[in-house]
């Protein structure tokens, strides 16, 4: 499985995506954010965390109007799997991949801790293979991670059990109705590897095949 | 402080001696554009005219040591062809002017100074030093550093991984900020600053230059800050999205072997960054000042000493300019080449087709002034006559107070607020004694540290040296790593005022007779001077940053207990006392003498046993003493623990007092006995006996027996700083 | 050219978090009568064009505001 993992000036966990991917099996290049088009035989797409374009305007706003935007969009219309991590996420939803936005954090500061995640719907190809209700442990570290929107213009994927942030309906990740686009404020890609204390992450990467 | 009707070069801060130095050393009076330069260049904060000749007492040698003081970072062997760049800086000055910003450009540019030994940034620590939380300035300080702090680290990607902050009443006018920043590189990859190659283009890389911090370095840092607050237009200005950039460009370009030299823009911007690369290489620098892109209309003074920040200074060869341009083009950064290096060792700038600088680079480094401090002692402290000191009548309450002191307190508020995790390295979280972070690509990882001991220091600088060190070390080794480097911050107050001459060289000889004990070197550091106001003068605090490798990195520990039914034990060496203890009060007394031999030989059993996979926590006794120490591995684990100290001593003393070297660590009950050994066989003591589980931390000490519920430690150990903010816990 | 300014700012009956921030350090300062207090930006553009504020209208419904959570007000300072 061939992955794309698009950096953008300012993205920070774009080799820690890589290191996750690869550990998946996947075969990963990266994407820049100035290009046209993916790279060659890209089966799936990664948006990775950070402060692209540190954030200015609005968190992922510049970054979603690249020229590598289009091709993600006609990559995702075909069906192609597309999973936006934190920043990744927050650019899907301001290119209107995904419904909603992420909006300041309820305590309006930045947060870096494990959270607990509930699996709300286990039929989409990040989470099959756990069961409905299911806990993960990952951690969240963001400003802005606080998602408003309807929850019925997608499908809720992941909620928090305990939300230090503020969003709808404790939403921590939501998929678009077709489920192959996904988008979530916690780092799987920090929950792959044992010494770091959880490997619950590791699932969501394993859905890049499915 | 400033007088109008007062000669230039007393504005600007030079004295009269020094002013008159400026043309023995040239051959004429200095251009005005020179004169700045100078008064820059020869400032405290610059040139370390203070405090040069006492810093020579540091040991700075070792098998591992690759790079030692006097480059932008020092380098240490970790292995496998990589080695650790590290430093830590302070910003303490700016800070107490605009917290938010003085700590953001403090991050910026420790990290600058990594990254311009060719290493990438892979850890930040801080360690923070206020008032009393009951200010308000205190409060805004607090606030506003932890704030600067995290929006500049965590947008550029590195992660902050521990530090310390502590709050004492010496520092409500002088607050500390001291920012450490540890990177890797490959050892035959390291980059100089010392410019090379006659006719190779001198490179500007990064932001605009403004009017930022124009004259921040002598105005700020060297004189002691008076009653007139309003310096806010000397502050700098962060841009931590073009510094990610900036890191990701050169780190590129050092990668393709473009970059011949490297230098950060710091204090005294390009006079400081130019001199350096001309005096290091033995070589001299041309610049045409028409050539550095304005953000604003500025002089030729302006342009040369202008601290906008985020901007880096490249020696390149003529071949590969094209390539370093079309590089930093992709990066979105702008650059330029500013001048070239030439053969006459000379710093030479032109500006509107005038010549407004030539001077020997030299007169603007090496030449520059050195001072002898008074070294007249400050009178011993008598030791505490325990007499005088009632024993508390209620222990559990004591106990209670000191968990939920602000220094001691946990800072959870603080580092919540920091990406500690960028990078999916970070094996030990904040929150103990150490952090752990992986070298990439390998797998041993590094043990982080910063450390101080003012309290100490400031009734015994020389034990109070030793003490910081050892306490750096101590931490390390409750992680299962070993020291290989360390680099240090001097924090002072006015040197030429008795006691604070002598404190310093008390201070610096206590610490390197500690590292010398370790067999630890210092490899790079900083000093920052005159920190004191009318009414208050810091206790001298000695910042110690070190730097340990764990081997193994599945081998390295924290401080939480693990499991229930596992031995406890507390073990080391010395004896605590009242003396100097944060329970006692405000600092009074002689603290203990630490005993190089058995706290090296302690640390050496701690990490040969996590190594050996024999321990599964390991807890530093420090700040607060053993009960607080207890309490926090308990808290840590989310579990109970009962033990039985025998101790010497009153049960205040046992409990509360600091100074000793002790450790808390958990086992499983059948390594004990090969623990024991190695202890026996090390000199050291076991001061206490037991076993985790349970919902209480008891602690039976002769006829007493305290006790308090995890539960109820915790909560008072987090609520204090969240509730001294008024924000949610 | 013209300088246009762009004036972004949470939606009515969005909730404003640093709009309720400032308002509690405003009371807590010993302000009185302070009512409800909202946060925005004010984006100033130089902008060379024949008809200014229909560029800049465009300029908000592709940049800088998301119609979500945000509402803009476009207008050409005279100066």
């Amino acid at each position: 499985m061939r992955v794309g993992v698009v950096r953008f000036p300012g993205s920070l966990d774009h080799e820690s995506a890589r290191r996750a991917a690869e550990g998946a099996g996947a075969h990963v290049e990266y994407a820049w954010h100035a290009d046209t088009r993916l790279p060659e035989g890209v089966d799936a797409v990664v948006l990775p965390g950070g402060f692209s374009y540190g954030d200015h305007l609005r968190p992922g706003a510049i970054a979603s109007r690249s020229p590598i935007m289009n091709a993600i969009r006609r990559h995702a219309d075909r069906g192609g799997p597309v999973l936006g991590i934190c920043n990744g996420f927050q650019v899907l939803c301001e290119a209107g991949l995904l419904p909603g936005t992420l909006r300041p954090n309820a305590g309006l500061s930045f947060v870096c801790r494990q959270v607990e995640l509930e699996v709300v719907d286990a039929e989409t190809p990040w989470t099959a293979g756990a069961a409905a209700g299911a806990r993960l442990s990952i951690p969240i570290k963001n400003h802005d991670g606080a998602w408003f929107g309807d929850p019925e213009e997608g499908r809720v994927v992941l909620r928090y059990e305990d939300d230090p942030l503020g969003s709808t309906d404790r939403v921590a990740g939501i998929a678009n109705r077709a489920g192959n686009v996904m988008g979530l404020m916690p780092h799987p890609e920090e929950a792959c590897d044992p010494l770091l204390g959880s490997t619950d992450g590791r699932r969501l990467f394993e859905g890049l095949a499915r | 402080m400033s007088e109008t009707s007062a000669p230039i070069h007393r504005q600007l801060g030079l004295t009269d001696d020094e002013f008159a130095q400026i043309p023995e050393l040239i051959g004429r009076e200095p251009r005005p554009a020179e004169l700045v330069m100078f008064s820059l260049m020869w400032s405290e904060h610059c040139s370390y005219k203070h405090s040069r000749p006492l810093l020579g007492a540091f040991p700075t040698e070792g098998p591992r040591v690759v790079q030692g003081p006097g480059e932008n970072a020092g380098a240490v062997d970790v292995g496998d062809g990589i080695v650790a760049i590290f430093k830590v800086e302070s910003h303490n000055h700016p800070s107490a002017v605009e917290p938010f910003e003085g700590a953001a450009t403090g991050v910026g540019g420790i990290v600058r100074d990594i990254l311009a030994m060719g290493a990438r940034p892979i850890a930040l620590l801080d360690s923070l030093r206020f008032g009393p939380l009951t200010s308000p300035r205190s409060r805004h300080l607090f606030a506003g550093a932890v704030d600067g702090i995290g929006h500049y680290g965590n947008c550029i990607g590195v992660p902050t991984v521990g530090g310390e902050v502590a709050f004492e009443e010496c520092y409500e006018d002088s607050c500390l900020v001291n920012a450490m920043c540890v990177g890797v590189a490959r050892a035959d990859r390291i980059l100089s600053a010392a410019a090379e190659g006659i006719g190779n283009p001198v490179v500007l890389i990064g932001n605009r230059t403004g009017r930022d911090g124009i004259g921040g370095a002598s105005v700020l840092a060297s004189a002691e800050l008076g009653a007139d607050r309003d310096l806010r237009p000397s502050v700098q200005v962060s841009d931590p999205f073009t510094e990610r950039k900036l890191i990701d460009c050169c780190l590129e370009l050092a990668d393709r072997d473009l970059l011949v030299s490297l230098q950060d823009l710091g204090a005294a911007g390009l006079t400081s960054a130019a001199s350096e690369m001309a005096s290091k290489g033995g070589v001299g620098l041309d610049l045409d000042l028409d050539l550095v892109p304005l953000r604003e209309p500025l002089t030729p003074a302006e342009i040369l000493v202008s601290e906008s920040q985020e901007r880096m200074l490249a020696v390149v060869t003529p071949a590969d300019l094209p390539a370093v341009l079309e590089t930093c083009a992709r990066w979105e950064l702008e650059a330029g080449a500013i001048g070239t290096v030439t053969e006459l060792r000379r710093f030479v700038a032109h500006a509107g087709g005038e010549l407004v600088v030539d001077l020997p680079a030299e007169s603007l480094t090496d030449q520059a002034p050195v001072y002898e401090v008074p070294l007249d002692p400050a009178p011993p402290e008598a030791p505490l006559d325990l007499a005088d000191v009632p024993l508390p009548a209620d222990l559990v309450a004591a106990w209670g107070h000191l968990l939920a002191d602000p220094t001691v307190a946990s800072k959870r508020w603080v580092y919540q607020q920091y990406d500690h995790l960028v990078g999916a390295g970070t094996i030990v979280r904040p929150g103990g004694d150490a952090a752990v972070v992986r070298i990439p690509g390998t797998d041993r990882a590094l043990g982080l540290t910063l450390d101080g001991a003012e309290r100490h220091c400031q009734l015994d600088p020389r034990a109070g040296g030793r003490r910081a060190v050892l306490e750096a070390a101590r931490n390390l080794a409750c992680v299962g790593a070993r020291p290989i480097g360390a680099t240090d911050c001097l924090n002072f107050g006015n040197p030429e005022k008795p006691p604070t001459g002598w404190r310093l060289a008390e201070a610096i000889g206590g610490m390197s007779d500690a590292l010398r004990a370790l067999g630890t070197p210092i490899v790079s550091g900083n000093v920052s001077l005159y920190n004191e106001s009318r009414e208050r003068v810091v206790y001298p605090t000695p910042v110690v940053g070190m730097v340990g490798l764990v081997e193994h990195a599945e081998r390295s520990l924290g401080a939480a207990l693990a499991r229930d039914g596992d031995a406890v034990m507390v073990i080391g060496c010395g004896v605590p006392r009242l003396d100097g203890s944060i329970h006692l009060g405000p600092p009074r007394g002689r603290p203990p003498e630490p005993d190089l031999g058995l706290e090296t030989a302690l640390c050496d059993v701690l990490a040969t046993s996590a190594e050996l996979g024999m321990l599964h926590s390991a807890h530093d006794v420090s700040t607060g003493g053993l009960a607080v120490s207890l309490a926090e591995t308990a808290i840590a684990g989310g579990r109970g623990l009962s033990v039985t100290i025998e101790a010497d001593g009153r049960a205040d003393e046992v409990l509360f007092g600091e100074g000793a070297a002790w450790v808390v660590v958990s086992l499983d009950p059948g390594r004990v006995r090969d623990f024991e050994d190695r202890l026996a066989a090390a000199g050291l003591t076991i001061v206490g006996r037991g076993e985790t589980g349970g919902d209480d931390v008891v602690v039976r000490l002769g006829d007493d027996e305290v006790r308090m519920s995890v539960a109820d430690a915790a909560r008072r150990h987090e609520q204090t700083i969240p509730a001294a903010l008024e924000v949610p816990a | 050219m013209s300088k246009v300014v762009v004036t972004v700012m949470p939606r009515e009956g969005v909730l404003d978090p640093q709009g309720q921030a400032v308002r509690g350090a405003l009371v807590r300062l010993g302000f009185e009568g302070v009512g409800d207090v909202r946060v925005g930006k004010r984006i100033e553009i130089q902008l060379d064009a024949d008809e200014p504020v229909a560029v800049a209208q465009e300029m908000v419904d592709r940049l800088l505001a998301n119609p979500l959570v945000e509402d803009a007000h476009v207008e050409v300072d005279a100066a």
